[in-house]
C-alpha cells in the first residue's frame, strides 16, 4: 500500500480549484468537466483507502519523511476513511444537481466547492492539531463564499451571522490549542495521548480548561444547545445544493469530537482525566434534539425544518459520544450516514418545492396549533391531481421523510435501531437520551405529515418548475439510503470494527509514533 | 514582564468581547480584530517568556538557549489566516450596509 495515497484527497482538489480559476468564465465546460473528475477520484480514492484500511490497519504519511514528533503527519484509520467516503458519495451525488445551475457568469462557485471539499478532506485526515485549525479555516472560507453566493439582504444578514460566529469559534480554537500546547509542549495527537496520563496534577487542571475551550469551539460547529441557534437561519438562507453540502459540515465538530474524546480522554487517560467531557455532551445533546424538535414544529419555512433535522441528527450523535460505549458508537456511526445522506437530499428537496429566487412572497406553511382543525376541516374528499413530475417529488418526500423520522422498513429505522439498542440500560443519562430520540423521532413525523398535507393535498402550493438535475441528485441520495437498507450487514460491520477500533487507541498511537 | 503581557491581553480581550456583543457591524469587526489580537499575544506566551533567547536561526548556539519556534510559527499562521478572514468579513459588512442601508447586525435598526 502506497501511503502517499494520503495525500489524494487533499491535493486534487487544491489542483482542481486552482486550474479552475486559471480557466476562467470563457471555458466553464472545461472547468465543470474537471470539477466531475476530481469528484470522481475523490470516490476512487476513498474507495482505495478504504480497501487499504479496511483490516485494521492505520496508515501514516509524514510530510518531508519527518518524524511525527516535529513534521506533520496524515493519518488514516476506518473513521477517517468512513467520513472521506460520505463526503465524496454527497460531492458526486450533488454534481448533477448543480452542473447545469453553476455555470452562470460571474459565479466561483466550483473553485469554492472544492476547497471546501479540500478542508474536509483535510481535517479527516490531519493527524495534529494545528493542522486541523488551518483545514477548519480553508472550509470555513470556502463555506462564506459558497453561502453568500445568492445576494440578498436576508441572506447578507445570515451570512454576517455565520462568518460571525465562526470567527469568534476559530478564536477559541486557537486559545484551546495553545493552552494544550502550553501544558505538553505538542499538538500531534498521538502524542498527546500518550502524554495525557503523564500530566502532573497540578497543570491538569490546565490541560482540561485547554481541552474544555477546544470542545467548545468544536461544538459551535456541530451546533450543539446553547451553541446552535445560528444553524437553521443561516442554513435556510444558502442555495439548497450547499446547504445539502453543508450537511456534512456539522458532522467535521462531531467527527473531531468523537476521534479527540476517545484518543486523548478514553479509558486509558488516566483516573483523573478518563471520559472528561461526556456528561456534557451527553446533556448538552440530548438538549440540542429537544430544541431540534421544537424548532421542527414550529417551522414555518422548508428550509428552516430541513436546517431543525440537521439539529437533531447532531444533538443524537453528540449525546451518543457522551454515552461513549463501543456499541453505542457503532449504531451513532451508522446513524451519521444515514442522516446526513437524508438531510442533504430533504435540502435539495426543499429547494426543489420552494418557489423561485425572484419570487416576490415566500409562501409560509401554517403554524403549528395542536388543538386547532384547520388542516383536517376540509371533508370533501376531492384531492387535487398532481402533475406527474410533483408526484415523483411526492414519493421522494415520503422516503425522505421516512429516514429522516427514522421509521421502518428504510435504512433510517435500522442506523436509529442499531442507535437506540445498545443505549437502553446505559446509565440514567442513556435513557433520558433514548426516550428523547424516540421523541424525535415521533416529531419529526408529525412535522412532515403537516409539511406534506399542506404542500400535496391542499392543492394550493404553487409548484415551481421541475429541474431534472436536482430531481437526480435527490434521487441519487435516497437511492443509496434504500441500498443500505439492503446491504446492511458489512456496512454495519465495518462501523462495529471503527467502534472497535476508536476504543482501542494503542493502535493508532503505535503506528503514528513508532 | 507577566503582568504587563497578561494585562495586554485581558484589555485587548475585554475590549473585543464588549466591542463584539454592540449592534454595530463595524464595532462587531473592531471586537473580532481586537480578540484576535488578544488570541495571538496568548499564544505568543504559551511557550514561555524569555528575554534574549536566540531564534533558531543562528548556529552553535546551546539547545536550551533558543527560543521555541512552534508558537512562533503557530502566532504567525494565526496572523496570516485572521487577517484573511477579517478582509472577508469586511467585504461582507459592505455587501450587507450597500444591500440594506443600515449598518446594524440585523440589517435594520430595531428598538433602541
Amino acid at each position: 500500500m502506497n501511503v502517499h495515497l494520503l495525500a489524494g484527497p487533499i491535493l486534487l482538489p487544491l489542483a482542481t480549484a486552482a486550474l479552475q480559476l486559471l480557466l476562467g468564465e470563457r471555458r466553464r465546460g472545461a472547468a465543470s468537466a474537471l470539477g466531475v473528475l476530481s469528484c470522481v477520484g475523490l470516490l476512487g480514492f476513498a474507495l482505495a483507502l478504504l480497501a487499504a484500511v479496511g483490516d485494521g490497519t492505520t496508515l501514516v504519511y509524514r510530510i518531508g519523511g519527518w518524524p511525527a514528533r516535529f513534521g506533520i503527519v496524515l493519518v488514516a484509520d476506518r473513521l477517517s476513511v468512513l467520513m472521506l467516503l460520505l463526503t465524496a458519495v454527497l460531492a458526486l451525488a450533488l454534481l448533477p444537481g448543480v452542473l447545469g445551475r453553476w455555470r452562470r457568469p460571474g459565479s466561483a462557485l466550483q473553485p469554492l466547492a472544492q476547497f471546501l471539499l479540500m478542508g474536509l478532506n483535510g481535517s479527516f485526515l490531519t493527524g495534529d492539531l494545528f493542522n486541523l485549525f488551518v483545514f477548519f479555516e480553508v472550509l470555513l472560507a470556502a463555506s462564506y463564499g459558497l453561502a453568500l453566493h445568492r445576494p440578498g439582504a436576508q441572506r447578507i444578514s445570515a451570512g454576517l451571522h455565520y462568518i460571525a460566529i465562526n470567527l469568534l469559534a476559530s478564536l477559541l480554537f486557537l486559545v484551546g490549542v495553545s493552552l494544550i500546547f502550553g501544558v505538553t509542549g505538542t499538538l500531534n495527537m498521538a502524542a498527546l495521548a500518550q502524554l495525557v496520563p503523564q500530566v502532573p496534577a497540578n497543570t491538569r487542571a490546565l490541560l482540561h480548561a485547554g481541552a474544555a475551550i477546544l470542545g467548545v469551539a468544536f461544538l459551535v460547529k456541530a451546533a450543539m444547545w446553547p451553541l446552535g441557534f445560528w444553524l437553521p437561519r443561516s442554513y435556510a438562507a444558502v442555495p439548497p445544493a450547499v446547504a445539502a453540502m453543508f450537511a456534512v459540515m456539522t458532522k467535521v465538530g462531531v467527527y473531531v469530537l468523537l476521534r479527540l474524546s476517545l484518543l486523548l480522554f478514553g479509558a486509558g487517560a488516566g483516573a483523573a482525566s478518563a471520559g472528561f467531557g461526556g456528561d456534557w455532551l451527553l446533556w448538552g445533546g440530548a438538549a440540542t434534539v429537544a430544541m431540534g424538535v421544537v424548532g421542527m414544529l414550529g417551522a414555518r419555512e422548508l428550509g428552516r425544518l430541513a436546517g431543525d433535522n440537521v439539529l437533531v441528527s447532531s444533538g443524537s450523535l453528540l449525546g451518543a459520544i457522551g454515552v461513549g460505549r463501543p456499541a453505542v458508537i457503532a449504531g451513532a456511526l451508522a446513524y451519521l450516514v444515514v442522516s446526513t445522506l437524508a438531510v442533504a437530499a430533504f435540502f435539495l428537496l426543499a429547494g426543489l418545492l420552494a418557489p423561485r429566487e425572484d419570487a416576490e412572497e415566500v409562501p409560509l406553511l401554517e403554524p403549528y396549533d395542536p388543538g386547532g382543525l384547520a388542516l383536517y376541516a376540509d371533508e370533501d374528499e376531492s384531492r387535487p391531481t398532481l402533475p406527474a413530475p410533483v408526484r415523483l417529488l411526492a414519493g421522494g418526500f415520503l422516503v425522505a421523510a421516512l429516514l429522516l423520522a427514522g421509521l421502518p422498513p428504510l435504512s433510517g429505522f435500522l442506523a436509529k435501531f442499531a442507535l437506540l439498542a445498545p443505549l437502553a440500560g446505559a446509565g440514567p443519562g442513556a435513557t433520558v437520551l433514548f426516550a428523547l430520540i424516540v421523541a424525535a423521532g415521533l416529531g419529526t413525523v408529525i412535522a412532515m405529515c403537516r409539511v406534506g398535507i399542506q404542500i400535496f393535498w391542499e392543492g394550493e402550493w404553487a409548484f415551481p418548475p421541475i429541474r431534472a438535475g436536482a430531481v437526480t441528485s435527490v434521487a441519487i441520495l435516497l437511492g443509496l439510503c434504500l441500498l443500505l437498507t439492503v446491504l446492511a450487514d458489512a456496512p454495519m460491520r465495518y462501523l462495529q470494527a471503527t467502534a472497535a477500533q476508536l476504543h482501542a487507541p494503542a493502535a493508532y498511537i503505535r503506528a503514528v509514533l513508532p | 514582564m507577566e503582568l504587563v503581557l497578561a494585562l495586554a491581553i485581558g484589555v485587548l480581550g475585554g475590549g473585543g468581547v464588549w466591542l463584539l456583543l454592540r449592534p454595530r457591524t463595524f464595532q462587531v469587526i473592531m471586537g473580532l480584530s481586537l480578540l484576535s489580537y488578544a488570541v495571538n499575544l496568548f499564544i505568543f506566551c504559551v511557550g514561555g517568556l524569555r528575554r534574549g533567547a536566540d531564534p533558531v536561526l543562528r548556529t552553535g548556539a546551546a539547545l536550551t538557549d533558543y527560543a521555541d519556534p512552534l508558537p512562533q510559527a503557530l502566532v504567525l499562521t494565526a496572523i496570516v489566516i485572521g487577517f484573511a478572514t477579517t478582509a472577508l468579513f469586511l467585504v461582507v459588512l459592505l455587501a450587507s450596509r450597500g444591500l440594506t442601508g443600515s449598518d446594524h447586525v440585523d440589517g435594520k435598526d430595531g428598538a433602541p
